[in-house]
């Protein structure tokens, strides 16, 4: 057996004793200081002393102890039966310290609170139940230390004074309060995702840490089909995450993804748990995402997939997100499906100045009936939008291709046929 | 922990409703605060009249101005308030959420009060 180093033991257990820690002290201040209390003993003892047996339960004795000196110092403060009170309630709660995951849900829907701004939910889950630290996840959502610091601070204060409360919320409320909890570990997965910049791994970390938590929520409110959905998105799209960036750190479009590579296995429990999904009721945006992923998945190749349902479940996700965004994906499915002259007539459609993919996609469309020039001039539009490194790289390389067409086509040659998709 | 709802609404808006509406609302409104009083939760509060009844002080280089009308101009007025004493923000959110002008176009501000400071 390995031993795990400090920074192995705060990565995989400073989000689950943190939330013993504040459920016990009802203060996220008072449970980090007796954490990092703990940490810094740690640090201090143990190369002298050696590891001990159970370095978590070690870790988490010494931060209670650190708790308690800290309550007992506020309690002489007060008049003796709020002392007794105390003990009382502190007796009460350690029978049920096994309580961990029931105590990282409750942490997450504090964390999560709707009285809270995204940005705060998105930095504080991942600081109080991710075993990242503080200056990873400023690099990891590309914000600066500072900025990450404040809003870490303002959450804290905020959940203080106005009394958000640190536990589940009631059945009738469950539903919708577990929105933004599914929102925020989207975010934090996309944020890891679809990075193109950033350090590599810890935007790598942040996909894991987003499907470690969700899987967690699965557990705990298995009854829940978008949590389920959720997970289900993410594995498929993790699954595939080796294959998307080639070896000189270009962008892989799907179809051109190498499939052998993907993640079979967790191909196998994503789908699992989109079916499921699926099953436990009218599927909601999350589950409808997944079982496109799920089609993706378990395509043998991109000619091969079943496009038209994939366009059916563009549709039922349009009906619940008329986006224009989803539209333009619905458009790409049913050009693939259907034709790529009826996708391009929809693109008409679709209302989206300054993306991108709006350009990029009627390009792609024209590039596969052999329009090189009307190609083109929709790869320069789109190149004026386009933010990601990557992206950029990649439009321009089929820019290029597009020109070289071009200047094949003048020369006198038999008729090109549109390249089937 | 004490909680000052704050309710506010265009009062065009609230003007405009039929008398029939307004009432059904007042009477939503007087069943839900006798239900806070009886739970224990309702601290005190009231309804406010329009801001045409308002007059505003503020001194201006040490000289006290009198002036009429609110201290702001905002596109919702404040109309009333309630203090309700509550475990925490979900409770007082669930009481909120019940205010019965949310229904036709008010909005709610949910603040708590400085312990120090409590009725």
């Amino acid at each position: 057996m390995t031993t795990p180093t400090l920074d192995q033991l705060y990565r995989s257990e400073y989000g689950k004793l943190l939330a013993g820690l504040i459920r016990r002290s009802g203060s996220f201040d008072q449970a980090e200081d007796a954490l990092q209390t703990a940490f810094e003993a740690a640090l201090r003892q143990w190369p002298g002393d050696g590891l001990p047996a159970n370095p978590a339960a070690w870790l988490s004795r010494t931060a209670q102890h650190k708790l308690i000196d800290q309550q007992r110092h506020l309690i002489t403060q007060r008049d003796k039966s709020d002392a007794l009170a105390f003990h009382l309630h502190q007796l009460a709660q350690d029978q049920d310290d096994q309580d961990i995951p029931q105590d990282s849900l409750r942490l997450m829907f504090t964390c999560c609170h709707p009285a809270l701004p995204q940005t705060s939910q998105v930095a504080l889950t991942l600081h109080t139940l991710g075993g990242l630290k503080t200056d990873e996840i400023a690099r990891a959502l590309l914000v600066p230390l500072s900025t990450l610091a404040q809003r870490l601070v303002r959450a804290k204060s905020k959940i203080r004074d106005a009394g958000i409360p640190f536990q589940i919320p009631a059945d009738e409320q469950l539903s919708a309060r577990l929105q933004p909890v599914l929102t925020v570990l989207y975010l934090i997965f996309n944020e890891g995702y679809s990075a193109s910049f950033g350090t590599q791994m810890v935007r790598n970390d942040l996909c894991q840490e987003a499907i470690r938590l969700a899987s967690l929520l699965v557990r705990l409110l298995p009854a829940e089909a978008e949590a389920r959905g959720l997970l289900g998105l993410m594995l498929l799209h993790d699954a595939r995450r080796a294959t998307r960036i080639d070896s000189q750190g270009d962008l892989v479009l799907l179809e051109d993804q190498d499939r052998n590579q993907w993640d079979q296995q967790q191909i196998e429990l994503g789908c699992r748990h989109t079916s499921r999904a699926f099953q436990q009721g009218r599927p909601g945006a999350y589950a409808l995402q997944a079982g496109i992923a799920a089609l993706h998945a378990q395509a043998p190749s991109s000619a091969a997939t079943d496009w038209r349902r994939i366009a059916a479940l563009y549709s039922l996700l349009y009906q619940q997100q008329p986006t224009p965004i989803i539209a333009l994906n619905r458009a790409v499915a049913i050009a693939m499906a259907d034709g790529l002259e009826q996708g391009l007539a929809l693109l008409k459609h679709i209302h989206l100045p300054s993306y991108h993919l709006l350009p990029a996609t009627r390009a792609d469309l024209l590039r596969r009936l052999g329009r090189p020039a009307e190609a083109a001039d929709q790869y320069r539009a789109a190149l004026v939008l386009v933010n990601n490194q990557l992206e950029q790289r990649f439009l321009a390389r089929r820019l290029q291709e597009m020109q070289s067409a071009m200047a094949l086509s003048n020369s006198p040659l038999p008729d090109r046929q549109a390249c089937a998709p | 922990m004490q909680y000052m709802l704050l309710c506010c609404i265009d009062e065009a808006l609230w003007a405009a409703l039929p008398d029939e509406q307004r009432q059904t609302v007042m009477n939503d409104y007087d069943k839900l605060i006798q239900e806070m009083v009886t739970t224990g939760h309702y601290r005190g509060g009231g309804k406010l009249l329009p801001t045409h009844a308002a007059t505003t002080l503020r001194k201006e280089q040490g000289e006290l101005m009198v002036t009429d009308g609110p201290f702001a101009e905002t596109k919702e007025q404040l109309g009333g308030f309630h203090v309700i004493e509550c475990e925490h923000l979900d409770q007082a959110l669930a009481l909120a959420k019940r205010i019965p002008p949310l229904a036709v176009g008010g909005v709610i501000e949910v603040r708590p009060l400085d312990p120090a400071y409590q009725l």
